[in-house]
């Protein structure tokens, strides 16, 4: 894979938190465009890698690098808005939809008004109704929440949209709905997506490539097809034959 | 202004004044509260300092010189920013940053206030303890209370609202509009207690100072007019230190690269 195909490129990364050591050398190419699925274990390291895509973390050692360049050299608030972020629980701010939406545009210019037309673009990438800009955020729904944060996330316009678990929270029919939602996005908009997700069919079904990761260590990465069809790794193999018999895990 | 001196008060009077707190102790043992050893230890210790400051303060008001005073006004800051920030669990380096905010803020609020009332006054010469030293530390103590509740009301809702500060930082915001909610929230509980000290002002309790003028002689309007001083002076600086210890140690919760510190960055 040439460099310039790379999203990200993390070399030698290491995380330490409190002693311990979260990410072990982990040397990997996140690919630019398409989904790319993160999976692994519980407490493999999945969200701690994804934090430091967007630099909410930074790592105790190695170097990380966005589209060729240092992370480090862009700056930080530049970079949060070209690589979004959604997290496992959405946290909205208090008001409208259109409020929580218009806030990723007014932190930059606090006197904007409320565009309109961008909210109402931007509700239907995430298969909300445009009349949902007048809802209240407090009563909605765990899904409904999880979209219009997803919404919000993509006001910004970035290049890269992380997503830590967002269908964790999620009934297995809602989490359907929005990996479907999430899957039209990078052809509509060019976007990249790193898709953090313990559901391996979830991951199967919406990513092209997938890295497998197990106590902070990179076990494996490639095409998902071949993760899923014939892994390198017998660990991986393990992982993902575990979760297939199970009659709940989609 | 004396209106007439004020009656003494003897060693006899003042052990007599002392059983009073024998009613206290009666109390504690007839509900078993337990609280005999600390009323009694209690007592003994305010007698003992107070009687310790009389002397202090005897010395400073005969030695008038002015770096006595000062050294005076800054040993006061000192132990108002150690009793502010003791409560809050920190590690010993945010706890030695806090302190040294606080100390900077209390002297700051108080300092810049006094100055600004001496001159107003005309206190001469500049240092005059008799003055310096009890409206000092009036408005020490209130900026303490201040500071005290600003750092640890930030330091609970910083911990309480990681998830919505998170969120804004994802989005690009800065340090300052990710935790301007918790900032307003923290300097809004610090000076809650000088916002209902001027509305019950005079109605629910007569403020100490003035009561001890009135005590000691001097006509109630000049003592009022005093208290009056007080009170703006106790406005300004808690407003002061309030501003500064809440938005310096909001910095101590994010690193250079505006993330949110780990808890574990944070907590003793």
């Amino acid at each position: 894979m040439r460099p310039d195909e790379s999203a990200f490129q993390l070399r030698d990364v290491c995380l330490d938190r409190s002693g311990q050591r979260i990410l072990i050398d982990v040397d990997v190419s996140l690919p630019k465009f398409g989904i790319t699925a993160l999976i692994g274990p519980s407490g493999s390291g999945k969200t701690s890698l994804l934090r430091l895509l967007n630099r909410l973390d930074d790592p105790t050692s190695g170097q990380v690098e966005f589209s060729g360049a240092p992370i480090a050299a862009l700056p930080v608030r530049t970079l949060r808005r070209r690589v979004g972020f959604v997290f496992q629980t959405p946290t909205l701010f208090k008001g409208t939809v259109a409020d929580n939406l218009s806030i990723a545009l007014r932190l930059v210019d606090a006197d904007r008004p409320v565009d309109a037309a961008r909210v109402a673009e931007v509700l239907r990438l995430v298969h909300l109704p445009e009349q949902f800009a007048e809802r209240d955020s407090g009563p909605l729904s765990g899904g409904e929440k999880q979209r219009v944060a997803l919404a919000r996330a993509l006001m910004t316009q970035p290049d890269v949209l992380l997503l830590d678990e967002p269908t964790a929270s999620l009934d297995p029919e809602t989490a359907d709905h929005l990996i479907d939602t999430l899957c039209s996005l990078p052809e509509k908009l060019g976007l990249t997506v790193i898709l953090v997700t313990h559901r391996l069919s979830e991951a199967r079904q919406a990513s092209s490539y997938a890295v497998m990761l197990e106590a902070g260590c990179v076990v494996e990465a490639g095409a998902t097809e071949k993760l899923w069809r014939a892994a390198d790794s017998a660990r991986t193999r393990a992982f993902i034959a575990s979760a297939a018999p199970r009659p709940n895990a989609a | 202004m004396l209106l007439e001196p004020p009656l003494d008060i003897g060693w006899p009077q003042l052990m007599i004044a002392a059983a009073l707190v024998l009613v206290a102790l009666a109390l504690s043992a007839w509900q078993r509260l337990g609280l005999g050893k600390s009323l009694a230890v209690g007592t003994l210790r305010a007698i003992v300092q107070l009687i310790a400051v009389g002397y202090v303060l005897l010395w400073v008001f005969a030695a008038d010189r002015w770096y006595v005073v000062c050294g005076v006004l800054l040993l006061m800051v000192m132990t108002a920013s150690f009793t502010a920030t003791r409560r809050l669990r920190a590690p010993a380096a945010v706890r030695r940053r806090l302190n040294l905010i606080c100390s900077v803020a209390i002297l700051a609020g108080s300092g810049l206030t006094l100055a600004y009332v001496g001159a107003v006054i005309h206190v001469t010469p500049w240092y005059n303890p008799r003055y310096l030293i009890p409206l000092f530390g009036m408005i020490v103590a209130n900026a303490m209370n201040a500071a005290a509740l600003g750092a640890e009301r930030l330091q609970s809702e910083m911990d309480a609202g990681r998830a919505q500060i998170e969120a804004y930082l994802a989005l690009g915001a800065s340090a300052q509009q990710a935790s301007a909610e918790q900032v307003r929230r923290a300097l809004i509980a610090s000076l809650i207690p000088t916002v209902n000290m001027l509305a019950v002002m005079g109605i629910v309790a007569l403020p100490g100072m003035m009561t001890g003028q009135i005590l000691a002689g001097i006509s109630p309007n000049l003592a009022v007019r005093y208290q009056l001083v007080v009170v703006f002076m106790l406005t300004s600086a808690t407003a002061i230190t309030s501003a500064g210890v809440v938005l310096w140690y909001r910095r101590s919760f994010f690193s250079a690269a505006t993330q949110l510190l780990p808890l574990a960055a944070l907590r003793a």
